[in-house]
């Protein structure tokens, strides 16, 4: 078994009585009550790594998985210690969290928030889960940052890309490493211009959901702000298979940008369908036609083949990257699995190093030490550069890549090239940004 | 104008895919009936084979490159399909392109004995059990399908184009005296939709011209007397599930540079082919198809920005709000029969 | 008692006592042995069970009775979660009013759809209902979660927040649901040598619930009403030239067991203040058809004993990794280890589908009437023998009196 021996005992006693106006029954005899939510009080701490196991989204979450197991051989001294060799802060002795031994359970999101919360409340329940990370689409993450937010668990995001996950739904307990729609329009708005030039005219295919929504206004926002004229913007059902329909009247429209709000499979297939249309084999308003991915990732480039090739888009790192910190995770990663990894497996393992490392600097697992240590930290050699972790809504602020589809790859892996590394101060913004407002962090809360 | 014909290509094309799909599900249905939840499973099969057929010819023989490092920093490792070595560089990359049309031959006799194994196997036990028993057995079978098909492929969708030379699209409008760009359309889209109309016109061609079809069909009116007049119509209707199962096995196939192909495509198609099959009318072929086109027309409209703005969310329901109306003024459909899977 | 047969108030008891013990009961193993995976007595899996017993409970009386086959139930359990979550964010964490307002808004959603649904039968009905759900959740997901007019909040999933209004909300209240001050989160740890044993509020709470719509369910199915019911699956022509028109109560039985699946939803909402629209997704409405059938369509304790089975899938074999098997079959040689372990992988954590749809498979093939057959024929195995020497002993006793 993974697993501790006293977590769970800790556990309920003391989410029992959280926040209820009355002392329980107590006709059965209770232990002692313990400082804070499953407090780890063996010889281990148990970590929740909750990632799509199932559905659509399977593969982003077994790379996932990939990279936590690392994350957990290399905080426990096994191994060649990946990027904690690189990461600025040296707290981290490879002797597990705190003298803990790091063990971790596993459970499936089946990327739907109800799923998800089930898992991640049975981690916490059974299992006495610390704190909980993983996931690989918005809702998700913010479902479950939720639950942790009412649990008194550390919830440390996974691959979540909405603007609301750190805006309007930010929790004082919840960490989002990843960057966010804003920062891809913010990224890609310069590389736009200077590749495509400040006039043009695009129309958008937009997935019709939350995360669709936010990334289409913070696209739109962006293009516009160059002096990009937006034609249309058109919202595509989720359960949509065929993009045919919305892509045929692209031509016809005036537009000569198509911008693809679509992530996974739904990007997959729009792109795929954009190019048998021909689109990227047109001249429009005397300019060649051009399609951009504001969020890109490995697993849909390499999903959609051929079709990506010049195709530009933002992602949140990537393998190849040539800094210490990159290096040291894809030789690590590469020579226990045999592949580089992903973006979420990156964003991944950085989660599981900052939480780990925010206790030890803590010197605790109390959820509350752990976002003080969190808020304005400021850390670099994780692979994109000198980073914050904003004390206002725990997003973290670092540099992102521009990429685009490349025209000839060398092997399986190598889809994507770097197109520019956007520097950090270009997709800062403020804490009370319109796209970002109307939530309110809370207070932490510890659960006990 | 050319936007109207451009969403009526569309909705020929995509009602292909539904037409294909129902079709199979209706001869299930007519002939032995059964609800086959696992028809879906059969459409993605067919899709996998053509992943499969291009994994066998992309077979590799690696050998290193000391110039070039990998993402480690080791020498790569360059492959070359073996079909290269043995047939020369171009002839090698040109089989491989064109592996999905080869995939085609290749899925016929799998699909069909695929077919035949469901049938014989597993489905002939429930031919008198309940419907739900049915849905439990065959939606049970879709499942295990789709994850073997997971652990062997992964649940990333995996590029299968085109040969190269109908990748492209042609520009159909400047044909018939439009702009240039009014009217594109793929190739592979184009080939898609004539390769559904052939398929069609030759199931009912074979239901309607010979002596096998002719025996079908009066099965599926009156299976009993069929059998008593002394005609083994068991062994007819293995083998039309067979045919069924190639049908689905073909649309699958053909599918796959239109959207890379995953496991859960299936699944994605199941829900959508029973509505086909339904608002068709149960029981009726001709039903199915005409259903499948109908809807495919009339979701293509549906997701016209016109359309959008003047009824938010139509492209998200039409399919069903047109079942809806057409199951509440036509009782059995559009062409269904009378008494068929009514209790 | 109470109305009931023997032989029923026989089965509710042990419902009763199954369901108030169930703490016991799903904690088997020691909480730090390797049998401990399997261990399904935490809270949130407890209230699951229970919940989806009711969801269970209800298509059953729809479906087990009538033979209407709806494919759209989850748009109920749908209505029923917004309705209360509703209520939380703008009146109170009370969860009496929550659970009212979800069982009367799903039970004025299923008479409007079945009445719309029911002029059609079989699978022509099935449609109709898959319809009407999938166009209830593809609203749900995206048109009615836009910024102007946010009735469902989308793919997030409808959720309380800090400046909602809560009217009735008072200060020394819990910031969860709760029944009348008592939160629903709320949990006591019993520690008896090695197991821990949970007593969950939310659990409880549901599970009283369950047991009352547990007993609803038996006195329609043997009510005169629930005869009607059955006549009109065995036999609706008859039914017809006899008079009768079946059609009010095929609708009846629509909107009882629409009303079951809101309480579901009520409840869902009651012990975690979030509702997905995936809840109306013809997954969901696929997955409460497949809970009955296994258990055992027109059975009273089957659907109860197919929700049971779904879901401990769901939550427990999904979880086990590959490491929990290394130390499962850690005491084997190293050789043997891996190999035993690769043999088993593909079948548990994210191959957890796998197991699940062979189950389904082996189920139908080998127990045609689901679950409750596989139990009837353990109870016969064991029967048999005491049946026989009940016999005996009947003979014997009955020679005297002769």
């Amino acid at each position: 078994m993974s697993k501790s021996n006293l977590t769970r005992r800790g556990l309920l006693k003391s989410s029992a009585v959280a926040g209820a106006g009355l002392a329980l029954p107590t006709i059965f005899t209770a232990s002692s009550a313990s400082a804070y939510m499953n407090e780890p009080t063996g010889g281990s701490v148990t970590l929740g790594f909750n990632v799509p196991q199932t559905g659509p989204y399977a593969d982003e979450g077994a790379d996932e998985l990939r990279a936590y197991k690392l994350a957990v051989k290399h905080l426990n001294g096994e191994g060649d210690g990946g990027m904690m060799t690189t990461f600025s802060s040296k707290a981290l002795q490879g002797n597990g969290i705190l003298g803990k031994k790091v063990e971790f359970v596993t459970g499936d999101t089946q990327t739907k928030s109800d799923a998800a919360r089930a898992s991640a409340k049975s981690m916490i329940e059974k299992d006495g889960a610390v704190m909980i990370t993983g996931g690989s689409s918005s809702g998700v993450a913010i479902a479950v940052q939720g639950l942790c937010q009412e649990a008194g668990i550390i919830f440390m995001a996974g691959l979540t890309h909405s603007n609301d996950t750190t805006g309007k739904d930010k929790k004082a307990n919840g960490f989002r490493h990843f960057f966010n729609a804003y920062m891809s329009g913010a990224a890609l708005a310069p590389v736009l211009e200077s590749q495509y030039g400040a006039d043009r005219k695009a129309y958008h295919l937009t997935a019709d959901y939350t995360w669709g929504w936010t990334q289409e206004e913070s696209i739109v926002a962006a293009t516009e702000a160059l002096g990009w004229e937006t034609i249309e913007t058109v919202k595509t059902p989720l359960a949509a298979t065929d993009f045919s329909s919305y892509i045929a009247p692209v031509l016809n429209s005036g537009a000569d940008v198509l911008v693809l709000n679509h992530y996974g499979g739904n990007m997959i297939n729009s792109i795929n369908n954009a190019v048998q249309f021909g689109l990227l084999d047109k001249q429009v308003n005397g300019k060649k036609f051009e399609i951009v991915v504001p969020l890109y990732s490995r697993l849909m480039a390499q999903g959609a083949g051929e079709a990506v090739k010049g195709v530009l888009g933002s992602t949140n790192w990537h393998w190849s990257l040539q800094d210490e910190g990159s290096k040291a995770f894809v030789k690590s990663f590469g020579t226990e699995y045999g592949r580089p990894p992903s973006q979420a497996a990156h964003t991944t393992y950085c989660q599981t190093l900052l939480y780990a490392d925010a206790c030890e600097r803590a010197g605790t697992f109390n959820p509350c030490g752990v976002v003080e240590a969190l808020e304005g930290f400021e850390f670099d050699g994780l692979g994109n550069g000198p980073t914050l972790y904003r004390a206002e809504d725990h997003q973290c602020f670092k540099d992102v890549l521009v990429v685009r589809g490349k025209e000839n790859p060398e092997s399986e892996f190598d889809l994507l090239e770097v197109v520019e590394v956007t520097p950090r101060a270009q997709v800062e913004y403020a804490p009370d940004h319109p796209m970002f407002a109307g939530g309110n962090l809370g207070e932490c809360n510890d659960g006990a | 104008m050319d936007a109207i014909i451009l969403q009526i290509l569309n909705g020929l094309d995509k009602g292909s895919a539904y037409a294909l799909i129902a079709l199979g599900l209706t001869l299930i249905f007519g002939t032995l009936g059964v609800v086959n939840f696992a028809h879906g499973a059969l459409f993605m099969i067919g899709a996998f084979c053509a992943v499969t057929v291009q994994r066998i010819l992309t077979l590799s023989v690696e050998t290193i490159d000391e110039t070039r490092t990998d993402f480690l920093g080791n020498p790569l490792k360059v492959k070359t399909p073996y079909v290269e070595n043995w047939f020369g560089p171009e002839v090698g990359a040109a089989i491989i392109d064109w592996s999905v049309p080869i995939a085609i031959l290749f899925s016929i006799p799998i699909m069909l004995l695929i077919g035949f194994v469901m049938e014989r196997g597993l489905i002939k036990h429930f031919y008198k059990r309940p419907h739900a028993d049915q849905i439990l057995v065959t939606f049970g079978l879709a499942i295990v399908l789709q994850e073997v098909i997971k652990y062997f492929y992964g649940a990333n969708p995996i590029p299968t184009p085109a040969p190269d030379m109908f990748s492209g699209s042609i520009d159909l409008g400047v044909l018939v005296g439009f702009d240039v760009n009014a009217i594109i359309y793929p190739y592979w889209r184009l080939i898609y939709f004539a390769f559904a109309a052939l398929i069609i016109g030759g199931v009912f061609a074979f239901l309607q011209f010979t002596t096998f079809g002719m025996v079908v069909r009066a099965g599926m009116a009156d299976r009993e007397t069929v059998g008593l007049l002394g005609i083994n119509i068991d062994r007819r209707f293995t083998i039309m599930f067979g045919i069924a199962a190639a049908v689905a096995g073909l649309a699958g196939v053909m599918y796959t540079p239109i959207n890379p192909p995953n496991y859960h495509m299936g699944m994605d198609f199941l829900v959508l082919s029973f509505v086909v099959v339904v608002v068709g009318g149960m029981g009726s072929l001709p039903g199915a198809v005409l259903a499948g086109f109908l809807l495919g027309i009339l979701e293509s409209f549906a997701s016209t920005t016109w359309a959008t703005t003047t009824i938010p969310g139509i492209n998200q329901i039409i399919i069903y709000l047109v079942a809806i109306i057409v199951l509440l003024t036509r009782p059995r459909g559009l062409m269904g029969r009378k008494g068929v899977m009514e209790d | 008692m109470m109305g009931m047969n023997n032989k029923d108030a026989t089965l509710f008891l042990i419902v009763i006592v199954l369901t108030l013990l169930a703490p016991f009961i799903l904690n088997p193993f020691p909480t730090d042995s390797a049998m401990a995976q399997f261990n399904a007595g935490y809270p949130d899996l407890m209230q699951r069970f229970v919940i989806f017993g009711i969801f269970a409970i209800g298509f059953n009386i729809l479906f087990g009775l009538t033979g209407y086959l709806s494919f759209g139930h989850a748009a109920f359990l749908g209505v029923g979660s917004y309705s209360a979550v509703w209520i939380f964010k703008l009146f109170t964490y009370n969860v009496i009013p929550a659970i009212g307002l979800a069982v009367v808004l799903a039970g004025l959603f299923a008479l409007l759809i079945g009445y719309v649904s029911l002029r059609r039968s079989g699978i022509y009905f099935s449609i109709l209902t898959l319809a009407f759900a999938q166009m209830s959740f593809a609203l749900a997901y995206s048109v009615l979660s836009n910024p102007k007019f946010n009735l469902t909040n989308g793919e997030t999933g409808l959720q309380v927040y800090a400046d909602d209004p809560q009217m009735f909300h008072g200060p020394n209240l819990p910031d969860l649901p709760h029944l009348f001050g008592l939160s629903m989160r709320a949990n006591h740890q019993m520690s008896v040598g090695a197991w821990d044993f949970n007593f969950n509020v939310g659990y409880y709470v549901c599970a009283v619930i369950m047991i009352l719509a547990f007993y609803l369910a038996i006195r329609i199915f043997r009510s005169p009403f629930g005869m009607m019911l059955r006549a009109v699956k065995s036999n609706n022509t008859r039914m017809t030239y006899t008079g009768l028109n079946a059609r009010p109560y095929a609708l009846a039985a629509f909107v009882i067991s629409g009303m079951y699946a809101g309480l579901a939803g009520g409840l869902m909402a009651s012990v975690d203040p979030l509702a997905g629209a995936e809840r109306m997704q013809w997954t969901a409405s696929g997955e409460v058809v497949l809970m009955t059938i296994l258990g055992g369509a027109g059975t009273l304790i089957g659907p109860i004993l197919g929700a049971g089975f779904i879901k401990y899938f769901e939550n427990i074999f999904s979880k086990i990794n590959e490491s929990v098997l290394h130390s499962w079959f850690s005491f084997l040689p190293d050789g043997l280890e891996d190999v035993i372990v690769a043999m088993v992988y593909p079948f548990v954590g994210k191959g957890w589908h796998l197991t699940l749809g062979m189950l389904f498979m082996l189920v139908v093939i080998f127990l045609p009437g689901g679950l409750v057959e596989g139990g009837q024929r353990v109870m016969k195995l064991f029967g048999k023998k005491k049946s026989g020497s009940g016999a005996k002993e009947k003979s014997t006793q009955s020679t005297p009196a002769e």
